[in-house]
Formats: structure tokens, C-alpha cells, sequence
């Protein structure tokens, strides 16, 4: 079976190659025979990868041990669950997995626009094919998945216990989904500039893939931080790890297209910038892969360091070339409409919010590369660490977090002071009254009072909108409320769902302004012994040491440090953290040890306690408890976030025609309709 | 004034900004990574490094690992082959570390020659990936 996938993937190769050369000249010689083959292809290639896929996944399944991959990254006596989510544990799946979304996200996109848009899709399935030649390029070339070995091995060295995580089954598909869904727009985008179809026909056929692009970045970055903060142990969910900053750039650019994107459509400017960040963003996942997997930067997440790096900075060299190229050639024809009018407007803010995000990305983007740019221009290697992202970003942060506030406020071209004044009145109030009471309790942090302040004058600007809308649609249909509120965010689901995204980044900021009240204490503690923990609330944590069991369980010999648990005098549970020794099928122990950390979690709190070790012999056990103050709100924001995406690419009542310019718009569905 | 000029004049104040706040982050908070040999280098022509935090990149070498869990202190030796450094770190190590990762301890190099680590990351070649054997265990890539 792995016979077929290798052949499926080398058939793969030449109809992607053909496709990319027909595709083109289908584009160039507008000859419907070539386009239609070249779009044929797309769907062969894509039949052509399921049938690989399968191959991989039918070998895993069976245990065929000479597969190398096989034997990698599988063991007999893996639960099912991990040996299915081991298709994309190592780089060699993860290729083939890309190469399946991609000609995944390229035959919808050719289905979905079937008889639109048709000057560009020849293009858009030549762009298409091109990446999957180079996907499919490096698997043939460099990292077969089908690769066998000289001798069968009588089981596999079994997966890493740090990936036999549910968070490790879920985060890496949907991160690739965001990363390789970007190539749809990117292919528009090139289709779009080599066409000269410049109009906003091709924004509308990509905005919503890059919603979804957006989409599954959001999920993915945020299931990447549940599992490393419940995973890996070092209590908390964000180190400005390069892995971690390489999904976290493009999705600071996809956020900046996705509001700016918006001008375009409304008033016509900003049409070379637009390109330019569909363009960028597809560089940037790109490059994340190629960071990660070259070696260039060291990182924790040490992946192999393989001649896969140099394969994707030929690429993104290729494809930098040809995006910007192509960007500069069409320069004059894609000049704005009309002038901006007043900074004092929709597109005044909004430039400003695209302006903060890319200076976001363009700062992480130096601080990950700067031990590579020292190193070349001062001979000597430097590195920045957390305090570094956080010193640059904080404010940055909160400025976006203020404009995330101020545009939906105020009217497009340009806000009258009765404008401002009228909508500004109820959220200014909000974020004045929480920066009072939180300085009348004396909150220690200033950045995280600035930050709840402007996260209530968001929460302020939303509501408003949210009630303002129903209150009118109540008045002019005669609506119930419920019913009213339902239509209105049925009715204008990109608007409502975006102001519901708003929440979600709220909820995120308010538990990032919640790591300034982290608390982290470690103790040696022997059975029955106490230790007492101050919370940032001023409650005291009593925490016993019960003792260190050891047991064997599924693949695993477990050492389990127990302790009880009270909060102020009051007893809210036993925890359990363990130390994890994995045993392959005949019970000799692989990898090195890992660790299960204990949490209790609610929306105000957690306590995070990790058994770190035992005292040789003993039931004397190291802890380290950490108190992190409002993480549940990282996940519940993710969620929200999610819901607010989901909402707004919900199909239906919004085709082209509702999308279709307005010159322009003033603020508010009240002065609409009003 | 046009308003295209006021943005302009905004966004260089911004960038401005966050211009001078890189350049200082990285002057206050940037740390030099060093191998061992390229340590041994700096310090013996400029005795200042041994006022500077900076990270060192190393090989832990084998069986040279002992650990107090009471004190909670770690000491080994660290390697890139030509010079070595006994390192002592306090605090908590990561699963991951044992003899023969790679590792990058960040802390200050002591007058009397060894390492005093704050902070003690490893990684390990096999982490996510390795090369299965025919007597079916699991090993370290030979690297």
C-alpha cells in the first residue's frame, strides 16, 4: 500500500507541474480547453493525495514497522487515538497533510468560484499547483513518508509523551490549516495582479478565505497554548518562543487585512497595501515553517534540522519574488480613489490599527531574528527574551486595544463633534469608572488598570452597538427585543460577529493584564507537612503533602505526588501531579520522563502545582506551585473569539450585492436608519 | 493641514517609538549567546564579560550530572567539545534534561571559572523526532 502512496505522490509531482504550466498559459491565451485541464488537474492532484494520505494512514494503522515513519513515531501499544493524530507528528506528515489542505482549499475555491471570476482562475489553479509541486517536491526529494528501512524493527520507538495530549491532536492540524488556507488568497492575489482584474471582484472571492485562514490560526495558536501550559509544565502559556512568534506573524498581518480590507471595499484606497499583506501573510507562513525547521534559530521546540529548511527558503524566495514583483509591475494601476479626508474616521482609525499591527509583527519578527541579524552585522550572537517582546508589545498592545474600542465608534470619511460626542458618551464613562475603582482598591500594576480600563471601553462600544441596533430595530419593525437582536446580528453578521471577535480579544487581554499577579513559589515538602500560598486576592492556600504513590498504568509507570488542598480554612480538592516514565510494548522504558501537572481552575484563578521530583527513596517531594491569576479567560476568549469568526462567515444573507461599495456609511446602524 | 499629512506625522511618532523602545530593549535586555569556546575567548580579552549575564549553548557531558533534591541544586559540566565549564544552577531542571542534550544556561560566569546558571533550558535532538533501530528502542539521533 505504501507502494501506491509513493507512486500517488510522484503522479502528484507531474499533474501539479502540468497544472502549474497549463494554468498559466490558460491565464495568458484565455484558450476555456487549457483552463479547463488545468482545473482538472487541481482536482486529480487532490484525489491523487487522499489516495497517499490513506497509504500513510493504512500503515500506520497496521503497525508496518518498516516504514520508517511508521517506526518513528508509532508503537504497539499506543492508544488509537495517538496513532491516528501521529500522521502529522513528524515533518514528513505534516508535508503530506499540507499538500492535502492545500489542493483541499484550492479545489473548493475552484468549485465555489465555478463560472466567476473567470479571467482569474486559471491563475488561481496555476498559483495553486505551483505550491503543491513544491510541497510535493520536498516529500519526493528530501522526506519521503513512505521511506522504508533495511530491516523491520519488532516495534516503534512510539510517540513523544508530550504529544499524547489531546491539545497535541487538535493544535498542529488546525495551525496548518491556517497556514496553508493562506495560499488560497495569496493565489488570488497573484491571479489578480497578473490578469489586471484589479477591481474588488477578487477581495470578495478571498475575503472570506481569509476569514477562515484567520480562523484556524486563532484556534490553532490558541489550543497550542492550552497545551503547552497544562503539558509542558513551566506554568504558563506564552514564552515568545520563535515557534510561537512565527504563528503568531502572520496572524498579526491576516488581522490587519482583515480590517483594512474593509477601506478598500467602502472607499477604494489602500488597494496596493491589500496586496501587499495577502502577499506578506503567505510569506510569513511560509517562513514560520522554514524557521522552525532549518535550524537558523534555536528554539526549545527543537524540530530535526533537516535540508527541508533550505527547500522552504527556496520557496519563499521564489515566492516573495514573484508576489512583490508582480506588485510592483501592476504599481500604477492600482492607485486609490479617493483621498482620506480626516484622520477623524473609520479609516483614519483603521489605519492606525493597521499601522500598530504591523509594527507588532515587524518588532517580533527583528526580536526572533535578532541573534541571526547581530551575529551578521556585529559578529556576535544576541538574544532577546520575553522581557524584550513584552517591553515593545505591552504598549503596543494597548494602543490597539484603544482603536479597537475607537472604530466602531466613529462614522467613515469624516466624524462630526455631534458624532463623537453621541457615541463616545456611554464607553468613555465605562472605561473611566473601572480605572477609578480599580485605583479605589489599589491595584498594583499599572499597565493591567490601563488595560481593564480600555477593555471596559470596548466592552462599552460593543454593547452599545448591540443595544442601540436592537432598540431600533424595535422601534421601526415593531420587533420584540430577543427576536430584534437575533435579526440584527442575523442581518449584518460580519459587522456583529466582528464587534463579538472584539469581545473574545477583550477577554484575552484581561487575562494577559492577569499575569502581572502571577505568583510562583517551590517547596520540599515530606508527607503530611504544609505550606501556605497567598493568592493575589489575599486568600491563603493550605496546601498537604499526602504522599507519593507509584503505579503502572496504559503505557506508562506513573510516580504520583498527591495533595489536599484548602482555601481559606475551606477544602476545595485533591490534586494530583505525576511524574510519567513511558515503556515501550516490552516494558523497557522510552523517552524521558514527562510530567502530568495538576490544576484547579476557575474564572477568578488557578493553582497550578508540579510535582517536580522525590527526595531519592522517599516520600519527601519538590513542588513548584504557581498561582495564575484569570487564565481561564485565555481559553474562554479563544473561544469567543472563535464564535465571533464563525458568526461572521456564516453563509447566507450576505452575497456580493450587500458586500457590493457603499461610498460611504456613517457610524452606526441607528444613524442609518434613523 | 491635509489629513494624509497628519497620519504621517502620527505614524512616525509611533514608529518613532517603538523604534527607541526596541533599541533600548535590546540594549538592556539582550543577552549574548555564546558557545563555550567563543566564552573562553571574550573573557580572557576582556575580563568584563564576567559582570555580564550571558547564555551559553553546550553539550552536558555524560555522567557528569549531580543533583541535591533537598537544595534543589544541579551542577554538570558543559561542552562544545574544546572547552568545558562546570555549571551550577538552584532551582527545578525540565524533564528533558539529562546527560548528553544540548542545553543553554543563562547566568554569569564566576571568577573561579564556573558557571552560575539562573535559568537551565534542554533540548533534546529526539524530542519530536528520531531514528528507529533494529532492536526496536528508541535512540538518540548519533549527532
Amino acid at each position: 500500500m505504501t507502494d501506491i502512496g509513493n507512486v500517488a505522490l510522484w503522479i502528484t509531482f507531474f499533474v501539479a507541474l502540468w497544472a502549474s504550466v497549463v494554468g498559466f498559459l490558460a491565464g495568458r491565451t484565455h484558450r476555456p480547453e487549457l483552463a479547463r485541464s488545468a482545473e482538472r488537474s487541481i482536482f486529480v492532484m487532490w484525489g491523487l493525495l487522499v489516495i497517499a494520505a490513506v497509504a500513510l494512514m493504512r500503515a500506520l494503522l497496521t503497525h508496518d514497522f518498516n516504514v520508517e515513519y511508521v517506526a518513528a513515531y508509532t508503537s504497539r501499544n499506543l492508544p488509537v487515538f495517538y496513532t491516528w493524530s501521529a500522521f502529522y507528528a513528524g515533518q514528513k506528515g505534516s508535508l503530506l497533510l499540507w499538500a492535502l489542505v492545500v489542493s483541499t482549499f484550492g479545489s473548493v475555491a475552484l468549485l465555489v468560484n465555478r463560472g466567476k471570476y473567470r479571467e482569474l482562475t486559471p491563475y488561481v489553479a496555476g498559483t495553486i499547483a505551483i505550491v503543491v509541486v513544491f510541497f510535493v517536491a520536498t516529500m519526493v526529494f528530501a522526506s519521503n513518508p513512505f521511506e522504508r528501512l533495511g530491516f523491520t524493527p519488532p516495534d516503534g520507538r512510539g510517540l513523544n509523551p508530550q504529544l499524547q495530549n489531546p491539545g497535541m491532536v487538535f493544535h498542529p492540524p488546525m495551525l496548518y490549516l491556517g497556514y496553508t488556507s493562506i495560499s488560497v488568497p495569496f493565489a488570488f492575489a497573484v491571479a489578480a495582479l497578473l490578469s489586471g482584474r484589479l477591481d474588488t471582484g477578487w477581495l470578495h472571492a478571498i475575503r472570506r478565505w481569509t476569514l477562515v485562514s484567520w480562523l484556524f490560526l486563532s484556534c490553532g495558536i490558541v489550543l497550542g497554548m492550552w497545551w503547552a501550559y497544562v503539558e509542558l509544565g513551566w506554568g504558563g502559556y506564552w514564552a515568545w518562543d520563535p515557534v510561537e512568534n512565527a504563528s503568531f506573524l502572520p496572524w498579526l498581518t491576516m488581522t490587519a487585512f482583515l480590517h483594512s480590507v474593509m477601506i478598500q471595499e467602502k472607499r477604494g484606497m489602500l488597494k496596493k497595501w491589500n496586496i501587499g499583506l495577502v502577499v506578506g501573510s503567505f510569506l510569513l507562513s511560509i517562513f514560520g515553517t522554514f524557521l522552525t525547521r532549518s535550524g537558523v534559530i534555536s528554539s526549545v521546540h527543537s524540530f530535526s534540522q533537516s535540508n527541508v529548511g533550505w527547500f522552504f527558503l527556496v520557496f519563499l524566495v521564489l515566492a516573495a519574488v514573484l508576489g512583490f514583483g508582480l506588485l510592483a509591475w501592476r504599481w500604477p494601476m492600482l492607485q486609490a480613489e479617493v483621498k482620506l479626508e480626516s484622520l477623524v474616521s473609520r479609516e483614519g482609525s483603521f489605519l492606525f490599527n493597521n499601522l500598530i499591527l504591523i509594527v507588532i509583527a515587524f518588532s517580533v519578527f527583528w526580536g526572533t531574528l535578532f541573534p541571526v541579524i547581530s551575529e551578521a552585522l556585529r559578529g556576535t550572537k544576541v538574544t532577546v527574551g520575553p522581557p524584550f517582546f513584552n517591553l515593545v508589545n505591552v504598549p503596543l498592545g494597548l494602543m490597539l486595544l484603544l482603536l479597537t474600542g475607537i472604530g466602531p465608534l466613529i462614522a467613515w470619511r469624516r466624524a462630526s463633534p455631534e458624532n463623537l460626542r453621541r457615541q463616545f458618551l456611554w464607553p468613555v464613562t465605562a472605561l473611566l469608572v473601572t480605572a477609578a475603582s480599580l485605583a479605589a482598591i489599589r491595584m498594583s500594576d499599572w499597565w493591567s488598570v490601563v488595560a481593564y480600563a480600555l477593555g471596559a471601553f470596548v466592552v462599552g462600544t460593543v454593547v452599545q452597538e448591540f443595544v442601540r441596533g436592537t432598540l431600533a430595530r424595535h422601534r421601526l419593525h415593531g420587533e420584540m427585543y430577543p427576536l430584534a437582536f437575533v435579526r440584527l446580528v442575523g442581518r449584518n453578521r460580519r459587522r456583529y460577529g466582528g464587534y463579538v471577535v472584539h469581545l473574545g480579544m477583550v477577554m484575552l487581554f484581561a487575562a494577559f493584564a492577569g499575569l502581572a499577579f502571577k505568583r510562583e513559589t517551590e517547596v520540599t515538602l515530606k508527607p503530611g507537612q504544609s505550606v501556605d500560598v497567598k493568592s493575589p486576592y489575599g486568600w491563603t492556600y493550605h496546601i498537604t503533602h499526602q504522599g507519593v504513590s507509584q503505579y503502572e498504568q496504559l503505557n506508562r509507570y506513573v510516580t504520583a505526588a498527591t495533595v489536599d488542598v484548602l482555601r481559606n480554612g475551606k477544602y476545595i480538592g485533591t490534586m494530583r501531579s505525576e511524574k510519567r516514565q513511558h515503556l515501550d510494548s516490552l516494558g523497557r522504558p522510552t523517552f524521558e520522563p514527562s510530567t502530568a501537572v495538576a490544576i484547579h481552575s476557575d474564572a477568578r484563578e488557578d493553582l497550578y502545582v508540579v510535582f517536580a521530583g522525590a527526595v531519592e527513596g522517599t516520600e519527601e517531594a519538590v513542588f513548584r506551585i504557581t498561582i495564575n491569576p484569570l487564565v481561564w479567560w485565555v481559553w474562554y476568549g479563544g473561544f469567543v473569539l472563535a464564535l465571533g469568526g464563525l458568526i461572521t462567515l456564516w453563509p447566507g444573507a450576505q452575497g456580493p450585492t450587500a458586500a457590493s461599495r457603499r461610498r460611504a456609511e456613517p457610524a452606526g446602524y441607528v444613524a442609518q436608519v434613523a | 493641514m491635509r489629513a494624509r499629512t497628519k497620519f504621517i506625522i502620527g505614524g512616525a511618532l509611533v514608529v518613532g517609538t517603538v523604534g527607541y523602545l526596541m533599541a533600548s530593549g535590546i540594549k538592556e535586555t539582550g543577552v549574548y549567546y555564546l558557545t563555550p569556546t567563543e566564552l573562553a575567548t571574550k573573557i580572557s580579552t576582556d575580563h568584563s564579560f564576567y559582570n555580564v549575564g550571558i547564555k551559553m549553548g553546550a553539550r552536558v557531558v555524560k555522567g557528569s550530572i549531580t543533583r541535591d533534591v533537598a537544595t534543589q541544586t544541579i551542577t554538570f559540566r558543559a561542552t562544545d567539545g574544546t572547552h568545558t565549564y562546570p555549571v551550577i544552577y538552584h532551582g527545578l531542571a525540565p524533564d528533558t534534561f539529562t546527560d548528553e542534550v544540548d542545553v543553554v544556561v543563562e547566568g554569569r560566569l564566576q571568577p573561579d571559572g564556573t558557571f552560575r546558571a539562573t535559568t537551565l533550558l534542554a533540548k533534546c535532538g529526539s524530542r519530536y523526532e528520531a531514528v528507529p533501530r533494529p532492536n526496536g528502542q528508541g535512540t538518540m539521533p548519533a549527532t
